[in-house]
């Protein structure tokens, strides 16, 4: 059957990291590409093919489980190396491979000048399989491998050009910092199978509402270590500093990992776990809490940064709050909705970025840059229909998913929310459209000796596709049509979550135990639909989204002067360039403790006492040596006088 | 009568022994030496071993005591410019524990032989001692070390021959 | 007064006294003759001791013991005197401290 495919996916792209691996510098650049480019192709037809026969399942089954081998077992512990099929599962498959393929193909253009190239590809594959191992695993433990090999390849990638101290330093920065996440889901997970007795997802979102209870320690407990994971893959508050950083890895690695793969792989989770965090109300709080503060914060530092990668990063952090945010409100489908068009639209300009970059020879900083449209037309247009997309302008995919955010956000959170994701909207419109206008528009700033050229059709190709999936992408969630929301209706049986059975299920719980469980009656109340407020609310996001343009327009290509002024030695404006100083904070409290200790222990421990030790022995018997050296004074009469001392000693114990 | 003769011999024979350790010049510790083997040999008369005595003087006095001197004549050693048993050089503590040495090892010894119980000889026959007796028992029961010992004093005569010849060139 | 026999013990405490005087001897003599001359003594001791026994067991292996021992003291002297000459010949002196090659 169709659906016995299923561990092929992730298998592809390792066959093609392992054969690039390897063999890459022998069968040249060509073959490597082609291997790297067409391993995510198998991937994704595969994927086509997984899904066809998801679509031949009998009704009533919703998800299907392939189970490879037996891992491991200890004792009642039994963890099986499966892969699982649902609907999320086949959302994530499409974007990662389909995604992931046409980066592949940009980035054989782009890394073609490169030595390593087939180191590149190695690692890039590598990252896709562990993606889809994220993506399709059955159970916490095979997730939480992907997750790390994800991190790792991140590492790699980051660090590709190693020979540069800052790639390096970032590279370990983002490592480190995803570490600490990762401790905290481990954290998660232990606990996990510490109340379950299992980790497999089916069965503990099956047996969730039976097993904690609403609101409680237990599930908050978990809640709150899980959101910690995916605040430090996620790069969100506090563990996002690691991402712009991460902009020393080359193009086609910020485009793939740091914009539509790995950092939503927090997202994911957090909706794969949708049933423990419905469980738990005040992590949700906290979850909405920590990705709005996130977009808002983001968006004002992506406004004052001059490196067009670092601005895209920025501009990441921002939107993955928006996801966040939908996450912690409840609206999960509004979240998977914004993570699908974000990875189009994002893409598509981190893409875009890197052919400017390729097409003006190696520079970054936007003041370097303006009057590009001109020099390249395909880069500029892709760029200006995803830039509009991010901004949520109708009719692009961007705007309907930032809606339906804002609108779940708004009616499911609170007015708070709702006005911090308003705002971050028209942030995020303004600093995306500034860096248009500064690259493109406007006088010519680059460098006379640099002449900026088109890119190959290799890069262009893929910059039109993903512009075109940006366009269209919103026909996955047409709103105010009850039933016409293809992709909430898609994911429905995966977030279908019983909040009654729950209630009772945890009153009875709480019966048992002897304590009194209070009202929640009012949580049971059906929200009403408000058509009205949507279309008006749909209608205030794009006047923002067009404000924030027009903003940026006066202040960019109007009055060129105008930033120059309201900015020159403001203390405000230096404090959210330096990104509010949090690097520094995090370098003063974490890492120069940790490094001072690491140097004591060096010193004292490891130089003084355990080398101390083993020299110390060895000089010890060395001394031993010299007094026992002693003994052959080469005097007849010493000697006499010991086999003497002897005789008596013999004597004196036998008498 | 036994009393009378022994107990001055046997003093003899220990300041004789004190006077070869204590001797400056060689010749006079083998003098001493030799004093003190001949009173040995009474000692042994007065145990009616009469051979042993012969043996005694014959062999200890007569042969050993001249190859000393001969050997001491020939070394022309002269007499020790100081007495040379003072402590040596490097080391008080060897000479004081040669002291403890000594004085526990005579009084372990002496401490053992007390517990001895034989005070009254047993009746000894008219042959004890005589060359008959020790030489029947000699050839008969205990020819093998006889035999063993003619074979060590062909090497040790061998040995000495060699040993001391000069260099051949 | 002077009548009774001489005990055992007696004997056998001459022999002692014998023995430490010869061990004193060679532990401190510096003249390699007179060392010797000390290990002679100690023999002489040993004779002394086995020849009192036998005198009041009635015995005779005492006295052949003693003989075997006298054997070997002449072959040993023999033997060690060639050596001392020997010796005499590389290094003029007979100060047994000055033979200290043998060290460390």
């Amino acid at each position: 059957m169709l659906l016995k495919l299923t561990c092929l996916v992730p298998l592809f792209p390792l066959i093609g990291s392992i054969i690039n691996g390897f063999f890459g510098l022998r069968i040249g650049k060509n073959a490597v590409g082609m291997i790297a480019a067409g391993s995510m192709a198998l991937s994704f037809l595969t994927s086509i093919l997984v899904y066809v026969g998801y679509l031949m399942l009998p009704e009533g089954q919703h998800v299907f489980e392939q189970v490879a081998w037996t891992w491991f077992g200890a004792g009642d512990f039994s963890v099986d190396f499966g892969f699982q099929v649902d609907p999320l599962t086949l959302v994530m498959m499409f974007v990662v491979t389909g995604v992931g393929f046409i980066i592949h193909v940009y980035a054989i253009g782009y890394m073609h000048e490169e030595y390593s190239f087939y180191r590149f590809f190695a690692y890039f594959n590598l990252f896709a399989s562990a993606m889809l191992l994220l993506i399709m695993g059955n159970n916490f433990l095979l997730m939480f491998i992907g997750w790390e090999g994800v991190g790792c390849c991140s590492y790699f990638l980051i660090g590709y050009y190693f020979e540069k101290k800052s790639a390096c330093d970032a590279g370990t920065k983002a490592f480190i910092v995803n570490r600490v996440g990762d401790f905290a889901f481990l954290l998660a997970v232990m606990y996990i199978f510490n109340i379950f007795g299992t980790i497999d997802f089916t069965e503990v979102m099956h047996a969730a509402p039976e097993k904690l209870i609403y609101a409680g320690e237990a599930v908050t407990i978990i809640t709150l270590l899980l959101f910690i994971g995916a605040t430090g893959k996620s790069a969100q508050i506090p563990l996002y500093t690691w991402l712009p950083d991460a902009m020393e890895g080359p193009t086609p690695v910020s485009a793939l990992i740091h914009a539509a793969t790995m950092v939503t792989a927090g997202v994911y989770m957090i909706v794969r776990c949708s049933v423990l965090f419905n469980l738990a109300p005040m992590t949700m709080m906290v979850v909405a809490g920590t990705g709005a503060a996130t977009a808002i914060m983001a968006a004002t530092i992506g406004m004052t940064q001059f490196d067009i990668k670092r601005v895209l990063a920025y501009s990441t952090v921002s939107q993955i709050g928006y996801m966040i945010l939908a996450c912690g409100v409840g609206a999960y489908t509004a979240a998977i909705f914004h993570l699908v068009t974000h990875a189009f639209f994002k893409a598509c300009l981190f893409l875009g970025s890197g052919s400017v970059i390729h097409g003006i020879h190696g520079e970054q900083d936007m003041r370097k840059m303006g009057g590009l449209k001109n020099y390249m037309p395909v880069t500029y247009w892709t760029f200006l229909v995803s830039t509009l997309a991010i901004a949520g302008i109708p009719p692009l995919s961007g705007f309907f998913s930032k809606d339906e955010v804002l609108y779940h956000a708004l009616m499911d959170g609170n007015i708070i929310f709702w006005g911090m994701g308003i705002s971050a909207a028209l942030l995020t419109a303004f600093y995306m459209f500034r860096l248009v206008f500064m690259t493109f528009h406007g006088e010519s700033r680059v460098d006379p000796h640099i002449h900026p050229h088109e890119s190959p059709k290799v890069m262009t190709m893929p910059l039109v596709i993903l512009a075109g999936l940006a366009t269209i992408g919103g026909i996955l969630g047409i709103p105010l049509f009850h039933g016409w929301h293809i992709l909430h209706n898609w994911l429905e049986p995966v977030l279908h979550f019983d909040l009654a059975h729950a209630l009772e299920h945890s009153e009875h719980m709480l019966h048992e135990a002897g304590r009194h469980a209070p009202s929640w009656a009012h949580l049971l109340n059906p929200k009403e639909h408000n058509l009205w407020l949507e279309i008006f609310l749909m209608a205030f996001s794009a006047c923002v989204a067009i404000t924030g343009i027009i903003a940026a327009y006066i202040f960019y290509i109007k009055r060129p002067d105008l930033p120059e002024k309201f900015t020159k030695g403001q203390w405000g404006f230096e404090l959210v360039q330096n990104k509010y100083g949090v690097d520094e904070l995090y370098d003063e409290t974490f890492v120069k403790p940790t490094v001072e200790v690491s140097h004591l222990l060096w010193k004292e421990c490891d130089a003084k006492a355990i080398d101390g030790t083993v020299i110390g022995t060895a000089k010890t018997i060395g001394w031993l040596s010299k007094q026992a050296r002693a003994f052959q004074s080469g005097f007849v009469r010493n000697y006499a006088l010991f086999i003497a001392v002897g005789f008596i000693s013999l004597l004196l114990i036998m008498f | 009568m036994e009393l009378l003769i022994f107990y001055p011999i046997a003093g003899l024979c220990v300041a004789l022994a004190f006077g070869v350790i204590f001797n400056t010049s060689p010749v006079g510790s083998a003098m001493c030496l030799i004093g003190m083997m001949l009173g040995l040999a009474g000692i042994f008369v007065l145990l009616q071993a009469h051979f042993m005595a012969i043996l005694q003087i014959i062999i200890y006095a007569g042969a050993i005591m001249v190859l000393f001197m001969f050997v001491i004549m020939l070394l022309n050693l002269k007499q020790a410019a100081s007495a040379d048993w003072v402590a040596r050089e490097k080391n008080r503590f060897i000479s004081i524990l040669t002291g403890v040495l000594a004085v526990g090892i005579l009084y372990k010894i002496v401490d053992i032989t007390f517990l001895a119980d034989l005070n009254s000889p047993a009746e000894l026959p008219d042959t004890f001692g005589t060359v008959a007796t020790i030489g029947e028992s000699l050839f008969t029961d205990f020819v093998l070390p006889f035999e063993v010992a003619s074979l060590l004093l062909l090497a040790a005569m061998i040995g000495a021959v060699v040993l001391a010849k000069p260099k051949l060139d | 007064m002077f009548e009774g026999t001489v005990p055992l013990a007696h004997y056998l405490t001459l022999s002692a006294v014998l023995f430490v005087i010869g061990i004193v001897g060679v532990l401190v003599r510096r003249n390699v003759i007179v060392v010797f001359m000390s290990i002679e003594i100690m023999l002489n001791a040993v004779n002394i001791s086995l020849i009192a026994f036998d005198h009041y067991l009635n015995l005779s292996n005492g006295q052949i013991f003693s003989f075997m021992v006298m054997c070997v003291a002449a072959a040993e002297v023999s033997v060690g005197l060639a050596i001392i000459i020997a010796l005499h010949r590389n290094k003029p002196t007979v100060n047994l401290d000055e033979f200290n090659l043998l060290k460390w």
